[in-house]
């Protein structure tokens, strides 16, 4: 698979702060990719250069196999930033019109388009409707809409599920999924991990305008692993050290331990096994995305970032 | 289709679409020729009635004041400030005994206050009586006078300008109606629809519209898109109230009788046999002014006038719009920061409208000549004194100049405001200065 978006040593500095600090990575075709990191890392600078709103000051972007083009590329990619908004005062049927008909559809195609997707989203009974009467939920769904009607190459979603009830979101995530299959490529900005976890494939984590992390979900998981290990037995046995193993905690007559420098995995299950022990169950546990994320970022001050000067 | 088009449709559509836009179209030149009317019948039936004692020791003024329509002077005998409300007067004038001519301080009563008009109105019929006493003294009988007052106003100011060989006629009430008028128009739209443009930023900006715009249009085409759609409208505004205009004038032709109408008919044939100022002894008084009200309006060059109002309107407009965009795109939820913001713009504007309503007296000084010129003022200040006449008043270069001016600051304004709305609108939670907006408009890329 080739990759629809690369970006290579991508920096923009403002006048107090290095926004985007020599960031590089690639996007693979019909991918969910998340983009993390905690608030003012610079994700936002980030995604309004891929969508051409701002200008890198130095660095390259290369969008579907060429250098990326802000004035016509742009209807190629569909944006829904975190700060959204609709004209209240317009009906909703108009404002999909307008902004189909932006993004370079015509009359017939976008009209088309916007009944396929409201009848799918059952939004169809909104057309005459102003934006002003939708509830947050509903103009989020209508700003998605808006942001995919065109079908373009490259989705990218500014935290999409916010006030977003359980249902909508699995509605979106749907559609998300669909769009994907067929090969739009999704990236995925939030601050949600269980989200990232559940619907990225790949994901590149910044802080402080650098890229800390950039991996598949699995990878980083494997990555950051400490070597530990649940186990269920029956019942405890007598001694419960051994040489393979340190106990981390003890619930009832289950166990999490973590493994020795210089021990497998099996040697844990010999060591009970001997101890005439039944083991019920027995699995590796891997760190969440939100413990990583944590640990990554704790420590660097990332939040009082705002308001430190940099000396250019 | 262009992107800046799909979005001048939307601005213009959605504010010329709906109820308000209709209404106030309709209602406003209703609104104003009603309170006008209004006003005017309020001046003219709310008049008190003044009655006067005069008590004068000289015995001179009985029968020599004339009384005016709200204005009545009588003599009584027993009539002091103690009992003059009392016996029905409203005033009491008590006039002191002569002493040679020097001036006298004549003294006014009354329970309320009496206004500045109406005592200059009183002091002026005494003047006069004085006068006329005096001149009588001097040998001249009173029916001479009276006979000769009432026939000495025969002039009437009928001014032709020159212009190569041919003589016009011009009308100084006419242009300065039409220069003031028009300078009047300018300023209110200037205001009006430069407001829209701000408060449509405003919203853009403050419910977070701008960024999905923006990642699908340029900011440049959003900003021009807006200024344009608005002046559309404002352009629409307008061409409605010409069609009331005539639609009225046409409408009020079914009142005026047949033959009035056959007498201007014919007035006007004479006159153009025999040229300006034929006779028109036989027409009766109707027709006659209306003669006049038609051929003075002629005087005027009307398609000047409204070619030059629409471009002086719509380069005005894009000179301070792009301004005004500016602004919003600057300004944080707080419409206070607007209003602090917007004060250099609208400071211009109104120093412009008071030099225009000075132009309008008197177009050729040097500094109506200058203020047409520079575009900040150009606007208001040129349309004052075209109505004096091209090239009489306003030589062409002068014109020329004036024009080519507002056409490269507006271009500039706009240049200028697009890069300081291009960064305004994206920004967010922090209060910016002076300093800063220009550091954004001059920034190099």
């Amino acid at each position: 698979m080739s990759a629809i978006l690369e970006l290579t040593n991508l920096r923009k500095h403002y006048a107090t702060q290095k926004a985007v600090d020599d960031i590089s990575f690639s996007i693979e075709q019909g991918s969910i990719f998340g983009l993390l990191g905690p608030n003012g890392a610079g994700k936002t600078t980030l995604l309004r250069m891929i969508t051409g709103i701002f200008y890198p000051d130095s660095g390259h972007i290369q969008f579907d196999g060429k250098t990326f083009d802000p004035l016509n590329d742009i209807i190629k990619i569909g944006y829904m930033p975190e700060e959204r908004g609709l004209y209240k005062k317009m009906k909703i049927g108009e404002q999909a019109m307008y902004l189909a008909q932006l993004k370079g559809l015509s009359k017939a195609e976008a009209m088309q388009k916007i009944k396929f997707w409201f009848k799918k989203l059952e939004m169809e009974s909104w057309w005459n409707k102003k934006v002003e009467d939708l509830s947050k939920g509903m103009s989020q769904k209508l700003q998605f809409v808006t942001t995919v009607l065109h079908e373009p190459k490259l989705i990218i979603l500014d935290e999409p599920f916010s006030g977003l009830d359980p249902l909508n979101a699995n509605l979106i995530k749907e559609e998300i999924y669909g769009l994907a299959k067929r090969g739009s490529t999704v990236i995925f900005s939030t601050h949600r991990m269980e989200q990232v976890e559940e619907i990225c494939d790949h994901i590149v984590l910044v802080n402080l305008g650098k890229k800390i992390l950039d991996g598949t979900v699995q990878n980083i998981k494997q990555q950051f692993k400490e070597n530990k290990f649940s186990i269920k037995l029956s019942e405890l046995p007598g001694t419960l050290s051994a040489p393979a193993f340190n106990i981390v905690h003890v619930k009832e007559n289950e166990l999490v331990l973590q493994i020795n420098e210089g021990f497998k995995s099996n040697d844990i299950l010999t060591h009970f096994l001997n101890n005439q022990c039944t083991v019920e169950s027995f699995h590796e546990i891997l760190p969440t995305l939100n413990e990583i994320f944590i640990n990554q970022v704790e420590g660097t001050h990332a939040t009082a970032r705002a308001f430190q000067k940099t000396e250019d | 289709m262009n992107k800046i088009l799909i979005i001048i449709q939307r601005e213009y559509l959605s504010r010329v679409m709906n109820k308000r836009f209709l209404l106030t179209t309709i209602l406003t030149p209703l609104i104003m020729v009603g309170f006008i009317a209004g006003a005017a019948f309020i001046a003219g039936t709310d008049k008190e009635m003044h009655k006067i004692a005069v008590i004068d020791q000289n015995g001179f003024f009985k029968g020599n004041l004339r009384d005016a329509s709200d204005i009545k002077f009588e003599f009584p005998t027993d009539v002091d400030t103690s009992n003059y409300s009392k016996k029905g007067f409203t005033d009491i004038i008590i006039i002191p005994k002569f002493e040679g001519t020097a001036k006298a301080e004549y003294i006014i009563r009354s329970k309320k206050r009496i206004g500045l008009s109406l005592e200059s109105k009183i002091e002026d019929r005494i003047n006069d009586a004085i006068e006329d006493q005096m001149l009588q003294q001097a040998g001249i009988d009173r029916a001479k006078l009276d006979s000769i007052k009432s026939s000495s106003q025969f002039a009437e100011m009928k001014s032709l300008e020159e212009s190569g060989d041919t003589v016009k006629e011009s009308s100084a009430a006419l242009s300065y109606g039409i220069g003031f008028g028009s300078g009047m128009l300018i300023y209110i739209t200037m205001f009006i629809y430069g407001a829209m443009v701000m408060r449509g930023v405003m919203e853009e900006k403050t419910n977070r519209i701008a960024e999905v715009m923006i990642s699908s249009a340029k900011p440049f085409q959003l900003m021009m898109g807006k200024i344009i759609g608005i002046g559309a409208v404002g352009l629409t505004q307008f061409f409605v109230w010409i069609l009331l205009i005539f639609g009225i004038i046409a409408a009020s032709q079914f009142f005026i009788p047949q033959d009035v109408l056959q007498q201007v008919a014919e007035l006007q044939k004479a006159n153009a046999q025999m040229g300006p100022g034929a006779s028109m002894a036989q027409a009766g008084e109707t027709a006659q002014k209306l003669y006049k009200f038609q051929n003075t309006m002629s005087t005027a060059n009307w398609p000047l006038i409204i070619g030059c109002f629409i471009f002086y309107f719509l380069g005005g407009y894009l000179f301070y719009a792009s301004l005004f965009a500016a602004v919003g795109s600057v300004v944080n939820e707080d419409p206070q920061d607007a209003q602090s913001l917007m004060l250099p713009i609208t400071m211009p504007i109104i120093f412009s409208f008071i030099i225009m309503s000075r132009a309008v007296e008197d177009p050729s000084t040097s500094m109506a000549t200058w203020a047409s010129i520079i575009p900040f003022s150009s606007p208001m200040v040129m349309m004052a004194r075209i109505a004096y006449g091209v090239p009489g008043t306003v030589p062409y270069w002068q014109l020329a100049a004036s024009i080519l001016t507002l056409i490269g600051s507006f271009l500039l304004t706009t240049w200028l405001s697009g890069k300081v709305y291009r960064t305004g609108i994206l920004m967010y939670g922090k209060k910016v200065g002076w300093k800063e907006i220009g550091k954004w408009a001059f920034r190099k890329n």
